[in-house]
């Protein structure tokens, strides 16, 4: 365990009625420091708020943004939903899949992307659309793949072709 | 076609998400009149009289919602949902990173309305720009007074929070975003009691959309009858809809109810693609059944969409033409109530992976006919047996598409193949 995660625990539950509201915004915090939640992270986790390791494990497993294996420095979700299908989401994802010679799911060697599916991501006039580190990247070419990865250095920018 | 935007009002203003930027397009006025003007039970009235009602899905109306909370002298809770994943949808997620203040000036006045000590902002968790925004909006709102203690000295207090998801679907059903909110997974709860009555902490609750509450502002600024004066008596005022697929220009529109659905697709997006024709229309998003085209003239309220046949839902349109497979299209929607089931119930978990996993079979020329039949079985056997709507949501566009589109359904089994290529389909079983 970090030395500042009690204090962040702390600090969190000083926030809310219900300590157990405190747990959700811990996992961000510190998946935001770790990049994941390791087993050790859920045992020291529960430690904190004195409960059982399974009451964390079953919430940090319940929400597809806490990531429970390693992933990359980057990890590019591919909006996949209908409205970005029709603008040509699927040959994005294969394009991105060759470029990083990975499939779906998976991290490259290196560490530095994994990629991943997303569910509907809320900006179908711009489809397709990718989120990098949750950032987007907005009305993307699938046949240009590249300009995600290049970019990515500077995520905060959406690219506006 | 050209209409006078309220909730999107400023969208074309550089910075509108800035404080004195805000102000100084009149932001924070309509705070002030109800504050000043205004006691509680008159703000109930005022919003009951306009009849808005709520713009997440369900359609129910806000001031009645909010009349049911009990007198009994403990602690309420505002809790605004702003976890927007229905797909298709995107107009809560314009308001909180364009405009957070207009939202945070609304659940002020509605948790003032409500007698709301605190408030939460539940934010979708992919939703990471808007929650920055919102934290802002928020931060500088108690800079300035309107939020914290003694309210701009009306003796009315409260807090506001900001909340992040982490990523599930089943969370914008109300019950489940308070379970979330209260730190443990989003599985929703058994209702009576509605939140009203037990919601977050055991409370009394108002658990209340996005754009429902940035209606409040201009209600308050308008009053109820400029809000009747638009729609129709059941269905009045504004909505914002999100068009997207086979369009021209794909936007956020936002329009008085009751506008014919062609006027949405044609005049405000565009129409569809040059050279296609429509072949459906989603009009509420992906929860609801399909329209044809011989459906383009209902007119967008909450009961003409019903009478045709479908439900106005969120207001997420996504346009089909001619260039998509139906099967493709199907599998595709169904796929994410798979993903997003939050596994509780038997027939939602189970239905909803051996529906996709049958539609890609199709899809890919590998059904028979029997495919077909069990398709409608499972369906038959999810249809009001799960304990919340996201197993009959994962149905709306199956069903109307096996009624609709039977014919393409058959093909695919005929001939051993997808008849378009199967270009939308690709990624389905990852």
């Amino acid at each position: 365990m970090k030395p500042e995660w009690n204090q962040w625990a702390r600090e969190f539950k000083e926030q809310y009625p219900g300590a157990n509201s405190a747990l959700m915004p811990l996992l961000h915090r510190i998946q935001a420091e770790e990049g994941w939640l390791s087993d050790e992270t859920i045992h020291d986790v529960a430690t904190l708020f004195d409960l059982p390791e399974s009451y964390v494990e079953s919430v940090a497993s319940f929400y597809s943004l806490f990531f429970r294996n390693q992933v990359g420095k980057k990890v590019v979700h591919v909006c996949v939903g209908l409205s970005c299908a029709l603008a040509g989401s699927d040959r994005l994802m294969e394009n991105l899949e060759h470029r990083l010679g990975i499939k779906e799911g998976q991290t490259t060697a290196d560490g530095e992307y994994t990629l991943l599916e997303a569910e509907c991501l809320a900006a179908c006039n711009q489809a397709p659309v990718v989120q990098v580190n949750l950032r987007y990247f907005e009305g993307l070419d699938p046949e240009r793949p590249d300009v995600l990865l290049e970019s990515s250095k500077s995520p905060e920018e959406e690219v506006k072709p | 076609m050209s209409q006078k935007y309220y909730l999107l009002r400023n969208r074309e203003v550089a910075d509108i998400d800035r404080m004195d930027v805000y102000l100084a397009h009149g932001g924070y006025q309509a705070l002030k009149t109800a504050l000043t003007d205004y006691k509680p039970e008159e703000l109930v009235d005022l919003v009951k009289k306009s009849g808005l009602r709520g713009r997440g899905g369900a359609g129910f109306p806000t001031g009645m919602k909010w009349g049911f909370l009990p007198n009994d002298g403990r602690k309420r809770y505002l809790v605004v949902n702003s976890d927007e994943a229905e797909p298709g949808t995107y107009k809560d997620r314009e308001i909180i990173e364009k405009n957070p203040h207009q939202l945070v000036e609304g659940i002020i006045i509605s948790s003032y309305a409500t007698k709301a000590r605190e408030a939460y902002i539940y934010c979708r968790g992919e939703f990471l720009f808007g929650a920055e925004q919102l934290q802002r909006a928020v931060s500088e709102a108690y800079a300035e007074g309107f939020l914290g203690e003694n309210i701009l000295g009306s003796g009315f207090s409260v807090d506001l929070k900001v909340y992040r998801g982490a990523g599930a679907y089943i969370c914008g059903e109300e019950s489940a975003l308070l379970e979330s909110l209260e730190g443990r997974r989003g599985n929703p709860r058994l209702k009576p009691p509605f939140p009203a009555i037990a919601g977050l902490y055991g409370g009394p609750t108002v658990v209340n959309n996005v754009e429902t509450i940035t209606n409040v502002p201009a209600i308050v600024t308008y009053g109820a009858e400029w809000y009747t004066s638009m729609g129709t008596a059941k269905s009045p005022g504004v909505k914002i809809f999100s068009v997207s697929g086979r369009v021209s220009r794909p936007d956020n529109y936002e329009i008085p109810l009751a506008t014919p659905l062609r006027s949405l697709i044609d005049d405000y997006a565009g129409g569809v693609l040059p050279g296609h024709k429509i072949k459906a229309v989603i009009p509420g998003g992906s929860s609801v059944p399909l329209l044809l085209p011989d459906k383009l003239d209902t007119p967008l309220d909450y009961e003409s969409v019903l009478q045709a046949g479908s439900m106005l839902g969120s207001g997420g349109c996504i346009v089909l033409d001619d260039s998509v497979c139906m099967v493709g299209a199907t599998a595709r929607l169904v796929k994410f109530y798979r993903e997003e089931s939050c596994g509780k119930c038997t027939p939602c978990r189970e239905g909803t992976y051996w529906m996709t996993d049958v539609l890609d079979r199709i899809e890919r020329g590998q059904g028979t006919e029997e495919d077909l039949d069990t398709l409608m079985d499972i369906a038959d056997n999810i249809g009001g047996k799960c304990f919340c709507p996201l197993g009959d949501a994962s149905l709306g566009v199956l069903v109307s598409a096996m009624k609709f589109f039977r014919d393409e359904f058959e093909a695919h089994v005929r001939e051993h193949a997808c008849p378009m290529g199967a270009k939308l389909y690709d990624t389905v079983n990852h």
